[in-house]
């Protein structure tokens, strides 16, 4: 899932500052399983950034609404009818959710409440680690299911380094050393031969350094 | 603030604190009539949302009364109540209402006397504390729609 963490409110009481009546949008996908902009979340912010206008002598009228996802127009065109009742959208979906408001609703501000983190997986009740970076070309055959791009600091394709001690990072004793676990894993699996391969540098051409990236689905499109 | 009276939201936990606050009415023991006590299944059902929504709407101080440790009648809803209590002392620090207005308390269901005395000493220290901030509004508010 795509992880995301709160804004600090007094970011946000900036951004509204200007506005007396804002849509307050959720998303009901990634940021509700991690707890960051669902439901619950909508209703929380919504209750502190109306008590902190209030507190300054000031009425903010707060439109609560959780759509299903905000990455699919679909889902955002059901904020249509209400958005003629707002000077603003605050979302608190990923950074995709608010552009996909930003980008039907042109003439409203859109600001987001919370900060789009990584790609990851829930570690246990309330954390959450990076497992993936979207680089285009998934080498977790090869490593045993561990991936070395988002889980080994350096992104070494050829690890360990020589930062790796007592199977932890060298960047902090709580982050587990990538090519450590893959190591483990492929040894586990009785792979040991596959470490000795070395791996060709990759083609970063499919991740970010080609620019923005688009999927065309022919069958869908 | 000569007659502040504090409003005092509490969320008791069914299988102590409430039964508590009845065992302290048995014993004749008084506490302050400011006490709004909300009976909950669990303490680990109070939300934030709940917590940010009484003070929104214009209580003082709000106290969520648990099991003591390791005595949850669920395993674990005391220690996640205690959670999002911080939680929401954090939300009402970083927004000025003050995360003192809102505390955790731990009971059992024969402390009717320990019940009495947290309303007492809770109360006294929203009462030292002062009205919530946005007490003025919520009453405009209030006022307005009663009028209209």
């Amino acid at each position: 899932m795509i992880t995301a963490e709160s804004k600090p409110i007094d970011e946000i009481i900036e951004y509204i500052r200007p506005y007396r009546r804002i849509i307050l949008a959720g998303c009901n996908e990634c940021v509700t399983v991690c707890s960051a902009g669902g439901r619950k979340e909508v209703g929380i912010l919504s209750s502190a950034l109306q008590m902190a206008f209030m507190k300054s002598g000031r009425n903010l009228e707060v439109k609560e609404i959780t759509l299903e996802r905000q990455c699919d127009p679909e889902y955002v065109e059901e904020l249509a009818p209400i958005m003629d009742q707002a000077e603003a959208v605050v979302s608190m979906a990923c950074g995709c959710g608010v552009q996909e408001v930003a980008r039907r609703f042109k003439h409203t501000p859109v600001f987001p409440a919370v900060n789009t983190k990584f790609m990851g997986a829930s570690e246990r009740q309330g954390v959450w680690a990076e497992r993936c970076q979207g680089c285009g070309e998934c080498v977790l055959a090869v490593t045993g299911g561990i991936c070395p791009i988002a889980r080994c600091s350096k992104r070494l394709l050829n690890g360990p380094c020589g930062g790796s001690t007592n199977g932890k990072c060298e960047i902090n004793p709580e982050t587990d050393c990538a090519w450590q676990l893959i190591w483990d894993r492929l040894k586990a699996l009785g792979l040991e031969d596959r470490y000795e391969e070395i791996m060709e540098a990759k083609d970063w051409r499919t991740s970010r350094d080609g620019g923005p990236r688009r999927i065309i689905k022919e069958d869908l499109a | 603030m000569e007659h502040f009276e504090p409003v005092i939201v509490a969320f008791c936990c069914h299988y102590c604190a409430y039964t508590a606050a009845d065992m302290a009415g048995s014993m004749r023991l008084t506490y302050p009539p400011n006490v709004k006590i909300i009976r909950v299944p669990c303490t680990g059902k109070v939300d934030t949302l709940h917590i940010l929504r009484a003070l929104q709407k214009g209580a003082d101080g709000v106290f969520v009364a648990g099991c003591l440790e390791g005595d949850c009648h669920f395993k674990t809803g005391n220690i996640r109540a205690a959670r999002h209590v911080k939680q929401a002392q954090k939300v009402l620090d970083e927004i000025g209402i003050g995360g003192e207005r809102v505390e955790m308390i731990t009971m059992s269901a024969g402390m009717g006397g320990g019940f009495a005395r947290t309303a007492l000493e809770f109360t006294e220290k929203i009462r030292a504390l002062g009205p919530n901030p946005i007490k003025n509004v919520v009453e405009k508010q209030v006022r307005a729609a009663a009028g209209s």
